[in-house]
């Protein structure tokens, strides 16, 4: 356990954060019955007679699920459970049918593992104490009934992986980091689609302060964050208050708290009465969970490189900063297309700045993503890197050429050769060829140095700036063409 | 042929193939005859255009030719299984009206053979209780005297079945909810193996305990009963077993290794429990089962002294885990989706509160309460955990006696059947009569009920065979060769003559 | 290990039951005969035993079955619905749950 340094503190106080994170997995059927999982549909289509907790109805295990939560322990070096118990949590909620979700109590699918990630440069760690699968809740929707709620439950048995970690996290950006690092491994690996807007990443943060040194302070859990904008917000806050209280002389109840993106505050919610006692006892209706060491070398076998290893190796291999790495992997599809450009290209570095340059603006612009038909290929962008790297067009002229390849949209075209006449064509349409030729270029800089000749003389005596100016002019004179180190190397040379 | 109602399963399937009835009037007469007997307050439910309609299905196929041991045979469903064609109560005003829109895999299975469901059968509420005094719809009575209770849960069955108002009934047996309903009413009855019979669509009361069974007149009657309900259900139960269906008619007709005409039961091990012939067991009781046992021997069984020596303490772990994970089951019963909704509350939690309240009867209100003590925190290691533990030693009790026997017999209560009102209000001596099937249920065995002679009052007696897991096989077959040898099981009552 | 009033209101309360005072009384002494009873299992020496929790575990491993994850559910929603209380669009109604 690293100690929190100074910088950390707020007004003094430590600050002590736990994750425990719902992550909905991507199955077709819900976790114990075979109703659709899709999102949106109309309230109660997709809530079979087990879902609703119909009399006689008993539960049936997805083996989809299983497969997933194998996944994610690979993924996190945790250790899986050979044999893991299904337990009934018990309390009454009118989105809760059967009065109990069935969940892992005692003994989970998933034990151990751990998140590592960057926040700026420092590499940290978080420690998972578990993940275990359940099933998710209904929805209540409050609007359109006066003095009512009404009840979906479409969601209801929607399979979930609840992960629990250790309470490592000393910031709220710490905890954010940690969010977003975990929402990129279950998307990456394919279990969970991330969307936070329907609810398949939720994020329940508890939070406790304490005086450096001194036991750990009572916790808050703040319910249900699932954006990270109000992650950090809801975060800062709660320490904020907690610290105010203890000041105040106040002593901190435990308590499940809700944010408010309206007021920006956190509130204590109103149903909790006596702690609650869930009674968990093992689900008579569902043997133990029995998962073979082959199945997860299987498993295993079928898994994608995780991007932390992805990072490293791109880091090593085309010998990028480990802060660029980390951004090229953010997600499966850009580190791909990075990968297959920066081969292509053979010039990474150059691939590396244009992804994470252009392409990424572009997607950001048209809010697409990096596999969609608005978005030049990794090949297209390849062929356009090799024609800067080799002079034939200046960055300047590639970035025109890239709005061009953007406009035609996304080609797939038989190989680098036929990308390269592609480019090739853009550049001879548009008029983008770099201006080469030292005898022309040798005449416009003295044509230059000729009409600034106070420019000339500055710079002689000492303000570099001046040289800016005379690049300014000569660019201007050659129509953009000139190749700019070119014009350094001779403008240099003349000025001697 | 006999009056349809003096046939039984087996001889009335015959009948309908022989075309001496048919299916419809099969189903017609006894409909009628339900009606008559309404007072004993075993039927619940009826449907008789659905009825019909399965009945005249049936005909057709065997007018196509088909014939197999159940087609065309009328019977009724304990008020435990969700039909589609009759409401399901479950024997609470919680579920008054309650439209299931799926059958139960057991009664399908009985459909798909031909079967002809008559209707619903009264039961002790959420299959709770050993008189079928509990439940929401009046106490069922039993018809060799109809001041007396017919046993429970499971009474409905049991009666309508004794008064030959039906040839058999499906009933369930959770703590001996089949077997001491059928020795109270001398019929014979049969709880399989844990997990043999698939428990979906049977409005669940303690999961790790619940199972299906058919109750009739007769063994060989309940071997094609089971035939046709008992199997995986690999779709729908996880706690159905894997194990490929048996053919229990069959078995009935196997001999034994080393079995004569005049000794059927040759090499039969029968292990008699001490504690099952105590001094808690009524002499009247006692006397017709060894009587019983005496024939036994004379078909070629030897009897053995074993012991089971954690039964009383079976009465203890029982009300502990029955009542914790019925406790769990019925919370789904808040208002919400289906059942009751009190008419007035003020917020959330005074409806789930009124509602339930209202719609559970006192039994059921009780065994909720004890469950969730039982549960709660502070309290789960003493209570339930350690009654899992001995539930555990028992089963492994039984285990060692079947190392000296291969069946093991005895009482099935300890008295016979009680006047209707006479334990109303002492729950802790309703469970004490449950001492001799409590601890078969804990350990999944298979037991039955097979009706042995008569006690006191000219009550019937059942005399109880367990046998050690999946050997329903061996039970069916000890008990046909007992009713080949008896006429116990022939007896009716009177008062329901034609 | 004697209840008292205030365990049948807190267990009550769990349970979302009510019972009118003299239903809790009669509730109290009914337990509190019953868990006399209870008090036998103490005796029992269980250490190192392990629950039994799936009854023919005893003598077979009883391991949870997996299906594949087809989605084939259709939808059932009007006789889903048939004996709810009280339903509105399609959603079930209650009184309103407060956060």
């Amino acid at each position: 356990m690293s100690n929190t340094s100074k910088s950390l503190l707020v007004q003094g106080y430590e600050v002590v954060i736990g994750f425990e994170t719902h992550a909905q997995l991507a199955t077709q059927s819900k976790i114990f019955s075979r109703a659709p999982t899709a999102f949106g549909a109309e309230p109660n289509t997709q809530a079979c007679a087990v879902d609703l907790a119909l009399p006689g109805t008993l539960p049936v295990m997805n083996q989809g699920a299983v497969e997933l939560a194998i996944r994610l322990g690979l993924a996190l070096g945790s250790h899986i459970a050979e044999q893991s118990v299904f337990a009934r949590k018990n309390y009454f909620y009118p989105d809760l049918p059967k009065g109990y979700q069935i969940s892992q109590f005692e003994i989970p699918v998933v034990q151990g593992g751990e998140v590592g990630f960057f926040l700026g440069d420092e590499k940290k760690t978080v420690r998972l104490v578990r993940a275990h699968l359940e099933e998710d809740a209904g929805k209540s929707l409050h609007e359109d009934f006066i003095g009512q709620s009404g009840i979906d439950l479409n969601r209801a048995g929607t399979p979930l992986l609840e992960i629990v970690t250790e309470p490592d996290m000393r910031s709220s950006a710490e905890a954010v980091a940690y969010a977003k690092e975990l929402h990129k491994i279950v998307t990456w690996i394919g279990i969970c689609d991330g969307n936070m807007q329907e609810g398949s990443f939720r994020c329940d943060a508890n939070v406790s302060v304490r005086k450096p040194g001194a036991p750990l302070g009572t916790r808050r859990e703040i319910k249900n964050l699932n954006s990270f904008k109000f992650m950090q917000q809801a975060i800062d806050y709660e320490i904020r208050w907690q610290i105010e209280e203890i000041e105040d002389g106040r002593a901190i109840q435990q308590a499940t708290v809700l944010f408010d993106p309206d007021t920006g505050e956190t509130r204590a919610m109103r149903t909790k009465e006596d702690a609650a006692d869930y009674r968990y006892f093992p689900d008579p209706d569902l043997p133990p969970l029995v998962i073979a060491r082959d199945w997860v070398e299987q498993v295993r076998a079928g898994m994608p490189e995780l991007p932390r290893q992805m990072a490293e190796r791109f880091a090593r291999e085309f010998e990028l900063s480990d802060y660029d790495a980390t951004t090229l992997t953010q997600t499966k599809g850009m580190a791909r297309y990075f990968e297959a450009a920066a081969l292509a290209s053979g010039k990474p570095k150059l691939a590396a700045n244009w992804v994470m340059g252009e392409v990424a603006a572009l997607l950001n612009k048209q809010q697409v993503s990096i596999d969609d038909v608005e978005v030049p290929g990794p090949m297209q962008l390849a062929a356009l890197i090799r024609r800067v790297s080799d002079g034939t067009i200046s960055n300047s002229g590639a970035k025109s050429a890239f709005q061009e390849l953007v406009a035609n949209q996304r080609k797939s075209l038989e190989d680098l050769a036929q990308y390269l006449a592609d480019v090739d064509a853009i550049i001879e349409a548009k008029g983008l060829k770099q201006m080469n030729d030292t005898g022309a270029l040798e005449k416009i800089i003295d044509e230059v140095m000729a009409a600034n000749a106070e420019n000339v003389a500055q710079f002689r005596a000492g303000k570099e700036k001046a040289f800016n100016a005379l690049v300014g002019q000569v660019m201007k004179a050659s129509k953009g063409k000139a190749n700019p180190q070119q014009v350094n190397d001779v403008l240099r040379q003349k000025l001697q | 042929m006999n009056a349809i109602h003096e046939l039984g399963v087996l001889e009335l399937a015959a009948a309908i193939g022989a075309k001496q009835t048919s299916s419809v009037e099969a189903a017609q007469h006894l409909l009628a005859r339900a009606q008559q007997f309404a007072s004993l307050g075993a039927c619940l439910a009826f449907n008789e255009e659905a009825t019909l309609a399965q009945a005249r299905a049936a005909d057709a196929r065997i007018a196509a030719g088909e014939r197999t041991p159940l087609l065309g045979v009328p019977l009724a469903h304990k008020d435990i299984f969700v039909t589609k064609d009759f409401p399901t109560t479950a024997g609470s005003k919680m579920l008054a009206g309650y439209q299931s829109p799926f059958d139960a895999t057991v009664v399908q299975r009985l459909a798909a053979q031909g079967a002809v469901s008559l209707g619903k059968l009264n039961c002790d509420e959420f299959a709770m209780g050993s008189g079928n005094d509990n439940s929401a719809f009046g106490p069922v009575q039993n018809p060799w005297d109809v001041t007396r209770v017919p046993g429970g849960s499971s009474g409905g069955s049991a009666a309508a079945v004794a008064a030959r108002l039906m040839p058999a009934a499906t009933g369930t047996d959770t703590g001996g909810s089949i077997r001491q309903p059928a020795s109270f009413t001398g019929i014979t009855g049969i709880k399989p193996t844990y997990g043999r019979c698939s428990r979906y669509g049977m409005v669940a009361f303690a999961s790790s305990l619940d199972q299906a069974g058919p109750m009739a007149r007769n063994a060989a009657d309940c071997a094609a009963l089971l035939t046709a309900m008992a199997g995986p259900d690999i779709d729908r139960d996880s706690t159905s077993l894997d194990h490929p269906a048996e053919d229990y008619s069959a078995a009935i007709g196997r001999p034994r290794e080393g079995a004569t005409a005049a000794r059927p039961l040759n090499g039969l091990r029968i292990g008699l429990p001490a504690e099952f012939f105590g001094a808690g067991c009524s002499p009247d009781v006692l006397s017709a089962v060894r009587a019983a046992l005496a024939e036994y021997e004379k078909l070629g069984a030897t009897l053995v002294d074993i012991s089971l020596p954690r039964t009383e303490l079976s009465i203890p772990v029982y009300y502990i885990i029955a009542p914790a994970e019925a406790s769990s089951n019925l919370s789904r019963f808040d208002g919400v989706k289906f059942g009751h909704r009190a008419a007035k509350y003020v917020d959330l939690i005074d409806m789930y509160k009124k509602s339930r309240s209202e719609a559970f009867g006192p039994e059921v209100q009780r065994r909720i309460m004890i469950g969730t003590y039982v549960l709660s925190h502070g309290y789960y290691d003493a209570y339930y955990l350690k009654a899992q533990q001995i539930r555990r030693l028992i089963a492994q009790d039984f285990q060692s006696a079947f190392e000296r026997c291969d069946l093991i017999a005895g009482p099935v209560a300890p008295t016979v059947a009680w006047k209707i009102g006479e334990k109303s209000d002492d729950p802790m001596a309703n469970y004490l009569a449950d001492i001799y099937t409590l601890s078969t249920s804990l350990a999944g065995l298979p037991g039955m009920s097979v009706p042995a002679g008569f006690g006191a009052g000219g009550m019937p007696v059942g005399l109880q065979l367990v046998g050690n897991y999946f050997k329903e096989g061996e039970l069916l077959h000890a008990a046909h060769a007992f009713q080949q040898a008896t006429d116990w099981h022939s007896r009716s009552p009177s008062g329901f003559g034609s | 290990m004697s209840l008292t009033l205030s365990d049948i209101g807190r267990i009550a309360n769990l349970a979302r039951l009510e019972l009118t005072e003299p239903q809790s009384e009669r509730m109290l002494s009914q337990l509190n005969g019953f868990f006399d009873t209870v008090e036998q299992m103490n005796a029992v020496d269980t250490t190192g035993v392990e629950p039994l929790a799936h009854p023919t575990a005893v003598i077979d491993h009883v391991s949870l079955r997996l299906r594949p994850d087809v989605a084939s559910e259709p939808n059932n929603r009007e006789a889903n619905q048939k004996s709810a209380p009280a339903v509105e669009r399609g959603l079930f109604l209650v009184p309103k749950v407060i956060e």
